[in-house]
Parts: structure tokens; C-alpha cells; sequence
């Protein structure tokens, strides 16, 4: 059975894009995972409605982060699924 | 629910109406508790009917979801919409630990615990990017399947199959710890007793229906557990700061605390991070920050009761979708925890410490009188509790004249606000359905490996479709009874043991699973030694350091030991398979076609089932 509808050039770049797409979103994951959470010491400085600022990462801006990459990799995979014509029916 | 696949498409077509009710039954049987409760019913017996009748439900869901066809006893007829998915994955992940400890955690350790909250959610990242849609496009019923194809044999399989049982093991156990203390708790009876008692009600739920059944009843034990943890700090919230979010309101819990540490003088501050018990920042807390956010987000994508939830959507497109409605599902608990800490910790400071011990507030008189959860102590005997030391010992803040554990933070939260007790047995049910659902994904996961990846696929592989589904309810049957019964010799912390699970999953499986989708250069010899090498060393510097008081590497705790084994996993695999010969034509094209969410999965054995 041969690749459906895919020649191997276009099953390559299909990777590709994909594969882009993974290593954004990896480095934003690396950023909020780990990045952000380096400078809490100084971000604790700055005091929004009573939270310092390097506990609210920890506590809640990293994790809104990670719940919004969740759907942006749906969404933006879905696209690249469209664009190349392998999405499921 | 008929048990044909047209029956149950007809349920998912009702899914939103069939929880709705359920929902709303409740809410209204919570009501009624609540209408009895004032008529001067006693608390014990709205303790029993919470337990009973939660657990009667989750059984009874149990039973009408009864299958014998063998993609709906292990994937659950891959009907599942993304939405239900997501929420059934929550309740699949968050267990016990989240539920009853980590608030508590958070009450302790202040911003340090916050590498729980990162790392018990990050990690769906990974599972988002790198495996959920492309294990879905593979499409078999377990995680080891996935080893077995693409490392071409049983070798890598029953690699596979040593890691899923050793982290899931040690992750069940945890959580039948955790069910015989809210059974034992809330029904007065012993706790060895009530660890049996609560198997019973992990087994009604799985064992007649395998993946089908734990799917639905995880989704209605979602509900009541989310509701059970919300209600409490959402009327706290309100009551102090007239605002029902708790997540916005705790900010000013936190300056009150800020203030009140500097009157008290507290030194380890709750918002600083990374420091000691003298308050000062220390590089072994912060070297232990970073490695315990990354072996939970990594031990997260490599745990197959998680992994192989993604395997019952209907398609690639949903599984990516339901890796997102699972995160939010968990973010809604998640991002409350540290509210619950700060409303705890400000409850403590401004209403417990200094106070007459004659007039303490009802929540520390009814709790001291639980066996050791919290004591109190008037060393000086002047009638005054009074701050003497600070320290943390274990799962315990010690303030010289009061020690609280941390375990009594969200169980005591009903109290603190000054609610009926029938959010008390809320709180419970909650719990409960916590423990309950994880203990059941587990025990399945374990269940059918040993039954799929061992019984089906090496030693019998001629097994009728009746016997395939008689061995894996057997093997589930007496999975259930070992834990139980290693639970009842009460291996101590469940925190700990949950996260050596996350650790032990992450050193054997990740590398394997991520490079063996990503990499097609990745070869058999060098996947297999690579889970040897990264589980070997994960397990080695566990075992040395818990049993045999080997000094710790680097000051890393053992709850981390991944961040020894995952780098030993990715190069030996790496470097192994670049001296091996490379994969074959054929298991490159597989790998290929599993990229894609299109077509059909190229394989030999594809057609298999």
C-alpha cells in the first residue's frame, strides 16, 4: 500500500512543519516550566492584588500557559493536518 | 448500555444528558443531606451515605457497562469523545496525593511545594506533543504493544511490561493506603478491614467492564470530586473576602500571612523561594525544585494508566484535543490547591496561635481528638497556645505547642469555614472518588499487560476470545488483593511513593516511547538497553539510597531518581543504536505511517485484530 496520498516529499515536509511546530512549543513548556520559575527570587519584588509575583508563576501563570499550549497544538496541528490533506474524515 | 457497539454509540450520543442528571442528582441528594442533617440526623450516619451511595453508584455504572468483546474490555470501544475523555483523565490522575496531600504539602513547604503543581501538570505538554496522537494512530490496547511492535519482539515488551509493573505497583499501593484511611476514617472501622472494604469497591468498577466501565464511572467520579473540592474554599473565599474566587482572592491571604509571619517571628517565609527551615536560600532546595518538576512532568508522559487513556478516542484529532480538555479538567483543581494552603495557613496564624487553648476555634477541638493529626501541647501551662518553634518533620508542621499534619488541611477545610457537616461527607466522597479512580486505571493498566502483552501475546497466543477476557479478570482480581495487602503493612508516605512511581516510569519508558516515534534511526538492542540502563539506574539509586543509606548524589532526594536514569536511557540508546544496523525498510514505513493521522498503520501485524 503506498503512502496515501503522499508522495515522500510532501510526507516530509508534512514532518517537518510538524516537527517545528513541536520544538515552539517545547521551548515555550521549557520556559514556563523552568525558565520563569529561575528568576523567582526577583520576581517575588513585584506584588500584583497581594501576590508576589514569582509565586503566582509557580502557583497559576504557569499552568494557564500550559493549558493554552494543550489546544494551540490541537488547533495548530489540526491546520497542518488540513493543509496537507491527512486529516481523519 | 447494551453491550454492542451500537449501544454504545447511542449512550455517547446521550452523554451530556445522562451526566447532567447525574450531576443534578447530586447536587440534590447533597441537599437533602443537608435538609436531614438540620432535622438532627447525626453525622455518622450522612458520613455512611455518602460512602455508600457513591460508591453504589460507581459500582452500578460498573455493572451496566458489562462487556465481553475485547476492544471494549481494553479501549473501551475507542468511542470516547475528547471532552468526557478529558474529564475521565483527570479523575484517572489525580488521585489521593492530590486530593487529600498536596494542599497540605503546600501548607508546609509554602512556594517549595509548588514543584508538585508544576510538575503534576506540565507534563501533559509532553504527552500533547510528542506521544498522545501518534500512540492513538498505533491503535493496539497497551503501551508494552507499542514497545513490542516497534522494538520488533518480545523482549522489548516484557522490558516494557517490568517498568509498567514496578511504577504502577507502587502507585496503587499508595493509593489503597489512601482509601483505607478515608474508609477507616468516615466509617469507623479498622483500617486493615477498610483497605479490603475499598477494594471492593475498585473491583465492582472494573471488573466487569474493563476500560468501558472505569471510563464512564471515572467521568461521574470526576464530578463529585471536583464539586467536593471546589465547594469548601469557594465559600471560604466568600466569606472572608466577599468574592466566590478563591484564586483571585488568596493574593490578600497571602499579605496577611506576609504580616503576620513578621509578627510572629517566622522565619521560613511561605512565598520565598527556595529556602531551608532558617528561611535562607539553600542550592540543595533549589537543585531539588528543578529535579522534582522534571521527573513529575516526565514520570506524567511516561505512565501508561495515563497514556493509555488516549487510546479509546475514535481518532487522532480527539486525542490531541482530549490531552487538552484533560489538563484543563486537572488545572481546575490544581490552581485552587495553593488558595486552600493560604486560607489553612491564615486561619492558623491569626486564629489558633496566641489563643486561649479554653477557646480555640470548633475545627482544632474536633480535630484533636483524631488520633495524632493534630495535637496540641501547653508546654508552659499558661492557657495560651503559643509559638515556640518552627519546624517541619515529615508530613508534619511543628509549632512547638501545636503539630498539624499535613493531611488535614482539605479534610478540615469544611470546619475552618464553619460548614455543616454535610460538606464534611462531601469532602470525603470526593476523596474517595479520587483514590478510586486512580486505584482503577492502575489496577487496569497492570491488569492488562499481564493479560494482553504476557498471557495473549507469549504465552498463548492461540487464546479464545472468552478465555483472554476470563485471565484478565482474574489477573485484575488478584493484582487488587496484592496491593491491598502490601497496603495494610502501611508503607509510609504516599506522597513519596506515588512520586518514586513517577520517577520509575520516566527512567524506563520515556526515551523508548518519544525516540521510537521520533527518531527512526532508533534500533531494538539500543531501546532495550536503553530501558535496562536508565530503569537499572533509577532503581539502583532509589533502593541504595532509601534502604541502604547510600549519601545521595549531588543532594538529590530519591523522589528524583529519573534525573539519574533519564539521561542514561536517551544515550545509551543513542549511542547503541547508532552502532547497530539501522531499522528495517519495513519498520521505517511503519514509522512513518503512524506520523500521520491518515491512512492506515503499516504493519505486518496490523491486521491482526
Amino acid at each position: 500500500m503506498a503512502k496515501p496520498n503522499l508522495t515522500q516529499a510532501q510526507h516530509d515536509a508534512y514532518w517537518s512543519k510538524t516537527s517545528r511546530l513541536m520544538w515552539t512549543i517545547l521551548a515555550i513548556w521549557f520556559a514556563a516550566s523552568f525558565v520563569v520559575h529561575a528568576f523567582a527570587i526577583q520576581l517575588n519584588e513585584i506584588v500584583i492584588l497581594g501576590f508576589p509575583l514569582g509565586f503566582y508563576m509557580a502557583a497559576q501563570g504557569s499552568l494557564i500557559v500550559f493549558v493554552i499550549l494543550c489546544f494551540w497544538n490541537a488547533s495548530a496541528q489540526n491546520r497542518i493536518d488540513e493543509e496537507f490533506g491527512v486529516a481523519e474524515d | 448500555m447494551a453491550t454492542d457497539t451500537s449501544g454504545s454509540r447511542s449512550f455517547v450520543a446521550n452523554l451530556g444528558k445522562v451526566y447532567g442528571i447525574y450531576t443534578g442528582g447530586f447536587i440534590a441528594f447533597t441537599i437533602v443531606l443537608a435538609i436531614l442533617e438540620q432535622m438532627g440526623v447525626p453525622n455518622r450516619w450522612i458520613g455512611y451515605a455518602f460512602v455508600f451511595l457513591t460508591i453504589f453508584v460507581y459500582a452500578y455504572i460498573g455493572y451496566l457497562s458489562r462487556t465481553m468483546e475485547i476492544s471494549e474490555y481494553y479501549v473501551a470501544g475507542r468511542v470516547v469523545p475528547a471532552f468526557y475523555n478529558g474529564m475521565a483523565t483527570g479523575a484517572d490522575w489525580m488521585s489521593a496525593a492530590s486530593f487529600i496531600s498536596m494542599a497540605g504539602g503546600l501548607f508546609l513547604a509554602g512556594y517549595n511545594g509548588l514543584g508538585y503543581v508544576l510538575g503534576w501538570t506540565g507534563g501533559y505538554v509532553l504527552v500533547a506533543i510528542l506521544l498522545a496522537p501518534y500512540l492513538r494512530k498505533f491503535g493496539q490496547f497497551t503501551v508494552p504493544d507499542f514497545l513490542g511492535t516497534r522494538y520488533e519482539g518480545n523482549v522489548a515488551r516484557l522490558c516494557g511490561v517490568v517498568v509498567l509493573f514496578c511504577a504502577s505497583f507502587t502507585y496503587i499501593v499508595a493509593q489503597a493506603f489512601g482509601i483505607g484511611i478515608i474508609t477507616s476514617r468516615f466509617l469507623g472501622i479498622p483500617f486493615e478491614i477498610a483497605i479490603f472494604a475499598g477494594l471492593v469497591g475498585i473491583l465492582v468498577c472494573s471488573m466487569l467492564g474493563g476500560m468501558r466501565a472505569v471510563t464512564w464511572t471515572q467521568v461521574a467520579q470526576y464530578i463529585i470530586l471536583i464539586i467536593a473540592y471546589l465547594v469548601p474554599v469557594v465559600w471560604l473565599s466568600t466569606k472572608l473576602y466577599g468574592i466566590p474566587i478563591p484564586e483571585l482572592t488568596y493574593g490578600k491571604a497571602l499579605q496577611q500571612i506576609a504580616t503576620l509571619e513578621q509578627k510572629l517571628n517566622i522565619v521560613r517565609s511561605h512565598v520565598q523561594p527556595f529556602t531551608d527551615a532558617t528561611g535562607k536560600f539553600s542550592w540543595v532546595e533549589f537543585n531539588n525544585f528543578w529535579a522534582l518538576v522534571l521527573c513529575l512532568m516526565v514520570g506524567t508522559a511516561s505512565l501508561p494508566h495515563v497514556l493509555m487513556r488516549y487510546f479509546t478516542t475514535p481518532n487522532v484529532r480527539d486525542a490531541r484535543q482530549s490531552v487538552g480538555w484533560s489538563i484543563f479538567f486537572i488545572f481546575l483543581l490544581y490552581f485552587t490547591a495553593p488558595a486552600y494552603a493560604a486560607f489553612a495557613k491564615l486561619e492558623v496564624y491569626q486564629n489558633v496561635i496566641g489563643a486561649q487553648i479554653s477557646t480555640l476555634p470548633a475545627w482544632v477541638q474536633s480535630w484533636s481528638q483524631v488520633g495524632g493529626l493534630l495535637t496540641i501541647n501547653d508546654a508552659n501551662g499558661n492557657g495560651i497556645l503559643e509559638l515556640t518553634k518552627y519546624a517541619i518533620a515529615g508530613p508534619i508542621l511543628d509549632l512547638g505547642e501545636l503539630r498539624i499534619n499535613q493531611d488535614i488541611i482539605v479534610l478540615s477545610m469544611p470546619e475552618v469555614a464553619g460548614l455543616p457537616y454535610v460538606i464534611s461527607g462531601l469532602v470525603a466522597a470526593g476523596g474517595l472518588a479520587a483514590a478510586l479512580s486512580t486505584a482503577d486505571g492502575l489496577l487496569l493498566a497492570i491488569a492488562n499487560a499481564l493479560s494482553h502483552d504476557v498471557y495473549y501475546k507469549m504465552i498463548d497466543p492461540q487464546a479464545s476470545t472468552k478465555r483472554r477476557l476470563v485471565v484478565a479478570r482474574t489477573l485484575l482480581v488478584g493484582v487488587a488483593i496484592l496491593a491491598a495487602a502490601v497496603a495494610g503493612t502501611r508503607p509510609s508516605g504516599i506522597i513519596q511513593m506515588v512520586a518514586w512511581a513517577f520517577s520509575l516510569a520516566a527512567a524506563g519508558l520515556f526515551a523508548p516511547l518519544v525516540m521510537g516515534i521520533w527518531w527512526k534511526r532508533t534500533t531494538s538492542t539500543g531501546a532495550i538497553l536503553g530501558m535496562i540502563g536508565g530503569f537499572g539506574v533509577c532503581l539502583y539509586y532509589l533502593i541504595a539510597t532509601h534502604y541502604f543509606a547510600m549519601p545521595l548524589w549531588f543532594g538529590i532526594r530519591n523522589i528524583s531518581s529519573a534525573l539519574f536514569g533519564l539521561p542514561v536511557a536517551f544515550i545509551v540508546t543513542w549511542v547503541v543504536s547508532l552502532v547497530t544496523a539501522p531499522p528495517s525498510h519495513e519498520m521505517q514505513e511503519f514509522v512513518d505511517s503512524i506520523r500521520v493521522p491518515r491512512g492506515e498503520v503499516r504493519w505486518s501485524g496490523a491486521a491482526h485484530e
